[in-house]
């Protein structure tokens, strides 16, 4: 057998557009309680529903532990502001925050905002990469002890710990630094859904969790190995990501067990998207794929969110932690403890150290 | 009697936080924040106001060092702190040179929404390049277009506010103006308030047009009982032409306020923070600013330089810079002079603006006085701590405001319009 990593589950809150909080708010609490993760909040412009950046923020204050991963969509955006809202995320979350990067394509979003025309796939993703990449380097404008308050000298800031990043992409361009200083856990984790071949390439190389869609443990398998080796060319450490298998569930159907000798176990249904079963089945779902060593673990979006996430918390999560494969409490209180991934070093005081050795 | 309005601003990008006073906590932290909030909230205030940084300063090139610097997004914060509070105003100052909208809309009225009616907008453009440098457009924009632009921004988002009918069902829009040609369905609902309050800040003949055309409240600055007076006047007289009344534009001016025992201790009081303001480093800044050289060889306790300003160096950006150099530092020489004061004690006396200074019952007053005497609707405090800088003046002068009846008991209403006394906007479907 494989050696067991952590199993790792988020749970998308989304649903229907509700514009008060206490939905999200009570469903992220209820993930809290079943010690997810993460809670997601998917976004677009191209439909009705609340800014979730903000949502997430507001639920932030009625929660403790849980990690908070808002989608985030860099075609219309500004990225300078972006990484100010995911990072002001993280900081009122104490160390919380992610943000699932996403793209805009249609031509009904970009009439939103009349300043371009819809663009392919390719363009996008190669632009929501540059956001990533820019956004990260505006987290690290700031070195962690920037803010010295030094009274001998009148110095609220050591200047030579703040960097203009001088970034320039193929659309836009950034100076730097970022306004708001280096957030609680370094860089907010950055979430990426490759599961369209142009994506593939920006999550390899930026994203720290990735969205895949398998119906077979071989395939998430394969799936992963790929995304790590690509991560690796890219000269990332492979281990700095989780791969987790995005899963629409749907637990509407009454409790069933499976049958006993029931090899293959329970069965995914539209190209391994959606599962339909009840919470033992889906925690046997989990249970051998997790086993087989083809995923790190399980990104579920509740069909119905206020029935299903109830059942993946009392049913399924219960069961996995009854069987010692799910944590039944926070040992941490970041996202990237949760997930278990180190907080970054900061770049620029790597650099400046590496040239203080070489110069003095 | 005619009650005042009260607003809290954080503190924090300009030279008048205090950062080294022991008192002072982390400019950043969402503890910070929910402090001031929440005593701004126990004192009954109509909203919590917070600015806005884009580009840090930067002064002979470099990142300006002296003062706090950083701070988080505001309309993250202020999303957060709806949910730790049930009543209070919560207001955003965000660019409309940087931002489109589709998108600031749809995130104002999502503040609207999850605060229960709470949210503000405060309206403010940018001309500057340096800014600009982090920005997709490049971002330079003249002056004049900078206000059509933030005019136009106001009314395309009004539209999209407006898109929902009261019932609930979206229609779609389409805008076609100068700036915006954006068209489809908008993702919000009509928020609580109908239209977030718009909130004015500046005191440009543009900005006051602006304001009486389209704001809710304008944001100024404070200065004499007889300059608030001629402010109130003037903007209040400009409402009628848009068929506004007079009572539809609060004025707030943004003010300081120090409190002592007894107005002796308060004026002593006062002095010591503007010393700590002006350290001498500061001073050195702010005399290299007028002067457009570098005087870091002089000393903040000696004279003023001999030399004259040069009127087209720019040291400093992402600052409104001097307008008259050359004026301005005539100024300051003549006051030296007269009072044979040194370089930090001239910046100090040249630069302090009039606050409210004395005892709780001295300070109550003189406040009413600018409400009672047209030169203000209210006040915006913008405390010298963080995150303590208000305790001291909700508990101690607030009492007495509510006890002359000069200021709210309790809030009578749910949202933002309802405790600054504004009707909510019709709809135009």
């Amino acid at each position: 057998m494989t050696a067991i990593r952590p199993l790792h589950l988020a749970a998308e809150i989304g649903g229907p557009p509700r514009y008060d909080a206490a939905s999200h708010i009570a469903l992220a609490r209820l993930a809290e309680r079943g010690a997810l993760d993460f809670v997601s909040l998917g976004d677009s412009f191209a439909r009705p529903g609340p800014d979730a950046v903000a949502v997430l923020a507001h639920v932030a204050t009625r929660t403790s532990r849980i990690g908070l991963v808002p989608t985030v969509t860099t075609t219309h955006t500004e990225p300078f502001h972006v990484s100010s809202a995911v990072a002001t995320l993280d900081w009122v979350s104490r160390g919380r925050a992610g943000w699932h990067a996403d793209v805009s394509t249609t031509e009904a979003e970009a009439r939103l905002f009349g300043r371009r025309r819809a663009a392919p796939a390719a363009a996008l993703w190669q632009e929501a990469g540059e956001v990533a990449d820019v956004a990260a380097r505006l987290w690290d404008s700031w070195e962690d002890d920037a803010e010295i308050r030094d009274a001998a000298t009148g110095r609220f800031i050591d200047r030579d710990r703040l960097h203009h990043v001088d970034f320039q992409g193929s659309t836009f361009s950034v100076k730097g630094p970022a306004i708001v200083p280096r957030p609680p856990q370094g860089r907010p984790v950055t979430v990426v859904d490759a599961t369209t071949g142009p994506a593939r390439e920006p999550a390899a190389r930026y994203a720290e969790v990735v969205y895949v869609r398998a119906s077979s443990p071989g395939q998430a398998a394969a799936l992963r190995d790929e995304i790590r080796r690509s991560a690796a060319a890219h000269g990332r450490d492979p281990d700095g990501l989780r791969v987790l298998v995005a899963l629409t569930v749907d637990l509407g159907d009454a409790e069933t067990t499976p049958e006993p000798g029931l090899v293959s176990g329970p069965q995914l249904a539209g190209h391994g998207t959606y599962f339909r079963g009840g919470p033992v089945d889906l925690a046997e779902l989990v249970t051998q794929w997790y086993r087989s060593g083809a995923v790190d673990g399980f990104h579920l979006t509740p069909l119905t969110p206020g029935r299903d996430l109830e059942r993946i918390v009392n049913g399924t999560v219960a069961l996995l932690q009854h069987r010692s494969l799910f944590r039944t409490f926070y040992p941490g209180g970041t996202l990237r403890e949760h997930l278990g991934l180190a907080r970054p070093a900061n770049r620029y005081a790597l650099q400046r150290t590496a040239t203080e050795a070489t110069t003095s | 009697m005619k009650q005042m309005h009260l607003a809290a601003h954080f503190p924090g990008v300009n030279s008048t936080t205090v950062w080294a006073d022991p008192r002072s906590a982390s400019q950043i932290d969402f503890a910070s924040f929910e402090h001031l909030a929440r005593i701004a909230e126990r004192g009954k205030f109509d909203f919590f106001f917070l600015a806005e940084g884009l580009r840090l300063r930067e002064h002979k090139g470099l990142i300006h060092d002296l003062d706090v610097v950083g701070r988080p997004e505001s309309l993250t914060v202020l999303n957060a702190l709806a949910a730790v509070t049930d009543r209070l105003g919560l207001a955003a100052t965000v660019n409309a040179t940087f931002n489109e909208p589709y998108e600031l809309a749809r995130r104002l009225a999502t503040l609207d929404h999850l605060s229960a009616g709470r949210a503000a907008w405060n309206v403010v453009t940018s001309s500057d390049a340096f800014t600009g440098e982090n920005f997709r457009r490049g971002g330079f924009l003249h002056r004049a277009d900078r206000y059509t632009r933030a005019a136009e921004f106001v009314a395309t988002a009004r539209e999209l506010w407006d898109s929902w009918t009261p019932e609930g069902v979206p229609r779609p829009f389409a805008h076609s103006g100068r700036h915006f040609g954006i068209s489809g369905e908008f993702g919000v609902p009509r928020s609580p308030q109908g239209h977030p309050v718009v909130i004015q800040a500046g005191d440009s003949d543009e900005g006051r047009e602006f304001a009486a055309s389209a704001a809710d409240v304008i944001f100024t600055r404070h200065g004499t009982l007889e300059a608030g007076q001629a402010f109130y006047a003037d903007v209040k007289a400009r409402l009628a032409k848009y068929g506004r009344e007079p009572e539809d534009l609060k004025v707030m001016p943004g003010v300081t306020v120090v409190l002592g025992d007894t107005d002796a201790e308060a004026q002593e009081n006062a002095a010591e923070i503007r010393r700590l303001q002006v350290s001498p480093q500061n001073a050195i800044l702010a005399l290299e600013q007028v002067w457009g050289r570098d005087l870091s060889s002089y000393d903040a306790d000696g004279p003023l330089p001999t030399v004259d300003p040069d009127p087209d160096a720019v040291l400093a950006q992402g600052r409104v810079r001097v307008d008259d150099p050359l004026a301005v530092a005539a100024r300051w020489r003549a006051l030296s002079e007269a009072k044979g004061l040194s370089i930090r004690r001239t910046v100090i006396e040249a630069t302090t603006r009039q606050s409210f200074v004395g005892s709780p019952d001295t300070v109550a007053t003189a406040l009413e006085t600018f409400v009672a005497t047209g030169a203000a609707d209210g006040f915006i405090l913008v405390p010298h701590l963080t995150p303590g800088g208000l305790d001291g003046f909700v508990d101690r002068v607030v009492p007495l405001l509510q006890e002359r009846g000069t200021f709210r008991s309790d809030y009578t209403g749910p949202t933002l319009r309802s405790h600054l006394g504004l009707a909510e906007p019709v709809w135009k479907g």
